[in-house]
């Protein structure tokens, strides 16, 4: 009988400075990683060395990823199903995974010798889960004041903050959203503000530190919130209402697009002392150029198509609305776009721009062709992204949509990888693509079914049999009793 | 005329409820599951007058009777959510300026003894409809926040006008607090102990020295007249204290309170209850707990985890399953129910004992174990036959009876879905 965690969390409204020299070794990266969204412009061409510290250059990387794959051996899954996410499901198939890649799937696969066999009688694999909507890390568990780090709500343009400066990498919610089977997160700033900042893109690893964590290859994010949100948050000081968020949005952008073309002047021909920096228009301006995706905040179909109108206006593309509930009113619109929708399965109703939600969301949204996305806004909901998926396909089979189990899958996996612009690199089980795999005790789309053994990049982080070596964050150690049953 | 319309239909649809309502059911040919009986193969519920008149595998079925076949399904006792403010609030209300809150009452200190949350419902809230249509039947409703948040009333959800209609029993318990020095304005929890202890003292006195204290010959109280009032049943035993406390140590603090003042107690989250299942088991308190929640949320509540439910029910202790995470089961998810059900499940408690704890349990703890809650004759007919194992997202409750009644009416959901299954034809472009 607490009072809504939910309604709490919303009260709170909870979503290069240095570049490295030339010389430093690159962080880790697949080969052929990085992943351009579509369309985006290609990267500028290479400047030549300048003082650090002191351009606003495309695809500056400051802080950049020190993730490497854990230790693995090549391993093959036999007698599994397999929704690979990428099509049919795959009954009584294997898969073989080696070098932190997916080596081979199929009905059967040749392993080597050397290979861990792992029998998955009657059990189910699936790509490793992706949430494009986290605040793991900004919002950690406890909920202690000390670390209410997501919004920065102290003026409504902040693209000058970045998310990865307030992840703590010892919330204890992380180690739980990977035994949930989550494997990649989208960590965004709060909506509080009309700009909120860089989201960030992390690995559900241990890591002593969020570059760690960093997901090689991923592009930035940017959060934007339409709505109440950032109208309540700032109605003394404005915005207090949809107009003013819309104005301010557009003279955002107008600052950005000055500041975009002074830099890309002076960078094609850098003569004389560079611009002054900006934190942020550099961000702003970054999304101009197509380098950061746009994840914007938006709850109702009519604002969704005036912040598409803004997009026209400045010339940058939405890559996601999260939450959308009205999604399914404008879902041939979403469509045609090419934006996708990162929705709850069942939340609505608490307040007024949430008010038409319906369970039915996700499968309308589907069904008129938008890629549709399960998200989840919440460390609990992150861990069982699959009941939630698997809530929406029932809502939308109850009314009359026909749509399969594997594109429920989807909604999980390669949907959300592509709206994170690392559809190259994961979220389906095809051969080359990283080994981000879930080993579950039966079909996932069951409510009873739970993850068993959980990989990432080819190297096994969660064995829910062995919980001798499960992930303890430091926090955890002496406060959280090691219940051996901990997810 | 659309109107006109509108309210013959309507009035169409009254009249075929009331009709269904005086009708004999026969449900038949499924797996009837009674809870307070073994399951029954190809079994038969018979419901006449609102009451289930008959339960079993050889049950003789009047001519006259509606049947429902229900070979294949499975036939059980509507579900009870135990933890809700269904009815209280829509559309976030002030806090989001948005549509109506009635959960909290202000009280005088953090005590509002007197509140009766479920007098203020809506009976058309929108979340109601969907809460039956996934095959909940009752819900108990408590106020909010608070020392004492005031007294919980049990709801049956029918298509209804007023909260006569609606209402079940209540009140059933007094809600209260007991891990939150933050509540009632003291700063420590010894302090906030100290308090209740108090207050409870000032109960006593008051209710011995009623007479002088109209007189106005009384010393200084705890709490106002209406207040004192209201929790003597507590104080005597008769009404049961349901009291939110998660860390082991506040629940042994609890159970410690509740013995030294013989109060009937009930706990009503229990973060880390299973620490201590077995003291709660001794103290013979029931624990109302969820499976889908294993963040370690504050510093009173780090062991929380989710085989909570079922090391408790393992321990012995009674188990009424609520929702204790984030998906707002109180109000617009109620219907979420079955699904706090199913992760218990998965989290080691034996299926049986799920269903269980979200049907005759809570109507035993709630003291309307003899009204609902099982399939038994002479019980109120709140039944639901379930296209499948209740438990899993894909199964449908396609037939839901709440006093021997089903309803037709759409949810206000329902309504949109179908308008954007195709796009309205008003809303396309010229």
């Amino acid at each position: 009988m607490r009072p809504s965690t939910l309604l709490l969390a919303l009260a709170a409204v909870g979503c290069a400075s240095a570049p490295a020299p030339s010389t430093q070794a690159p962080a880790p990266q697949p080969a052929g990683a990085v992943a351009a969204p579509a369309g985006a412009p290609a990267a500028a061409a290479p400047i030549p060395a300048l003082v650090a510290g002191a351009t606003s250059r495309p695809n500056a990387d400051p802080f950049p990823s020190t993730y490497a794959p854990f230790p693995s051996r090549p391993t093959v899954i036999r007698n599994v199903s397999i929704f690979t996410g990428a099509g049919p499901l795959i009954r009584n198939g294997a898969i073989l995974i080696q070098d932190g890649k997916v080596a081979a799937v199929g009905a059967t696969v040749n392993a080597p010798a050397n290979a861990v066999v792992v029998d998955g009688q009657g059990k189910y694999v699936t790509p490793g889960l992706i949430d494009t909507h986290s605040h793991l890390g900004v919002y950690p568990a406890p909920g202690t004041a000390a670390h209410n780090d997501g919004n920065e709500a102290t003026r409504p343009v902040t693209a000058h903050v970045w998310a990865e400066h307030s992840v703590w990498p010892q919330d204890p919610q992380f180690p739980r959203d990977l035994a949930g089977g989550t494997t990649t997160i989208q960590v965004l700033p709060g909506s509080a503000n009309l700009i909120g900042g860089r989201s960030v893109v992390l690995k559900v690893v241990p890591s002593r530190s969020v570059q760690g964590m960093k997901f090689p290859g991923a592009p930035y994010g940017l959060k934007m919130a339409c709505g109440e949100n950032p109208k309540r948050v700032y109605a003394n000081s404005g915005p207090s209402t949809r107009m003013a968020n819309v104005a301010g949005y557009r003279a955002a952008w107008i600052g950005a697009d000055e500041y975009r073309r002074r830099w890309d002047k002076w960078l094609a021909k850098p003569e004389g002392d560079a611009p002054g920096r900006d934190l942020n228009n550099e961000t702003l301006a970054e999304v101009l150029r197509g380098n950061i995706l746009v994840h914007n905040h938006c709850y109702q179909a009519d604002e969704m198509m005036q912040m598409i109108d803004i997009a026209k206006e400045f010339g940058y593309k939405i890559r996601s609305f999260h939450h959308g509930v009205e999604a399914y009113k404008i879902a041939d619109v979403l469509a045609r776009e090419g934006i996708s929708a990162s929705i709850w399965s069942d939340w609505g109703g608490f307040k007024m721009e949430a008010l038409d939600g319906v369970k039915a969301n996700v499968g309308l949204t589907h069904v008129a062709g938008a890629r549709a996305i399960v998200h989840s806004d919440d460390a609990s909901y992150s861990q069982r992204l699959n009941q939630e998926a698997a809530k929406s396909l029932a809502a939308a089979r109850a009314a009359g949509l026909t749509i399969s189990d594997e594109d429920a899958i989807r909604w999980i996996t390669v949907n959300p990888a592509w709206a994170l612009g690392i559809d190259r690199l994961t979220g389906s089980l095809e051969v080359g693509k990283n080994a981000d795999l879930v080993l579950w005790s039966g079909n996932p789309l069951s409510v009873y079914s739970r993850a068993e053994k959980v990989w990432i990049d080819g190297a096994m982080l969660y064995d829910r049999s062995d919980a001798t070596q499960r992930w303890r964050t430091d926090f955890e150690l002496g406060y959280v009793p090691n219940a051996g049953g901990i997810r | 005329m659309r109107a006109t319309t509108f309210l013959r239909l309507a009035a169409l649809l009254a009249v075929t409820a009331r009709l269904a309502g005086a009708q004999t059911v026969a449900i038949t040919g499924g797996t009837v599951h009674p809870v307070s009986g073994p399951k029954i193969e190809n079994g038969t519920v018979l419901i006449r007058d609102g009451k289930i008149v008959a339960v079993g595998a050889n049950v003789a079925i009047p001519a006259d009777a509606q049947r429902i076949d229900a070979s294949g399904k499975w036939v059980t006792p509507g579900f009870i959510n135990s933890a809700t403010t269904l009815g209280l609030n829509e559309a976030g209300g002030p806090q989001f300026s948005g549509g109506y809150n009635d959960v909290s009452a202000n009280g005088t200190n953090g005590i509002a003894a007197s509140f009766e949350a479920w007098r203020g419902i809506n009976p058309v809230n929108t979340y109601i409809i969907p809460a039956r249509q996934e095959g909940v039947t009752s819900v108990a409703v408590a106020g909010g926040n608070g020392m004492i948040s005031g007294r919980i009333g049990v709801i049956d959800l029918v298509d209804a006008t007023t909260v006569a209609e609606l209402f079940r029993s209540g009140p059933v318990a007094m809600a209260g607090d007991y891990g939150n020095p933050g509540n009632g304005s003291t700063g420590a929890r010894a302090e906030y102990w100290a308090k209740w202890r108090t207050l409870f003292d000032d109960v006593k006195a008051y209710a011995a020295r009623r007479a002088a204290y109209e007189q106005g010959n009384s010393r200084d109280l705890a709490a106002p007249r209406s207040e004192l009032e209201a929790l003597i049943p507590v104080v005597n035993g008769q009404m049961p204290l349901a009291l939110n406390v998660d860390r082991a140590s506040d629940i042994i603090a609890a159970l410690a309170f509740a013995r030294e003042y013989s109060l009937k107690l009930w706990i009503t989250s229990g973060a880390e209850a299973w620490m201590v299942a077995k003291e709660i088991a001794a103290a013979k308190v029931p624990v109302f707990t969820g499976a889908m929640n294993n963040i370690p949320q504050d510093f009173g509540a780090l062991g929380q985890r989710q085989e909570n439910a079922a090391m408790l029910r393992a321990a012995g202790v009674t188990v009424v399953l609520v929702g204790n995470g984030p998906g707002d089961e109180a109000s617009f998810n109620v219907r979420n129910i079955r699904q706090e059900a199913g992760n218990a499940v998965a989290f080691g408690l034996p299926w049986d004992e799920a269903l269980r704890a979200i049907t005759l349990a809570p109507a035993e703890v709630l003291g309307i174990g003899g009204e609902v809650g099982s399939l038994a004759v002479g019980r109120d007919a709140n039944v639901v036959v379930w296209s499948g194992d209740p438990f899993e997202f894909g199964s449908v409750a396609e037939h839901v009876f709440v006093r021997g009644r089903t309803f037709t009416s759409k949810s206000r959901q329902q309504m949109l879905v179908e308008r954007y299954l195709t796009l309205p034809p008003g809303y396309r472009r010229p």
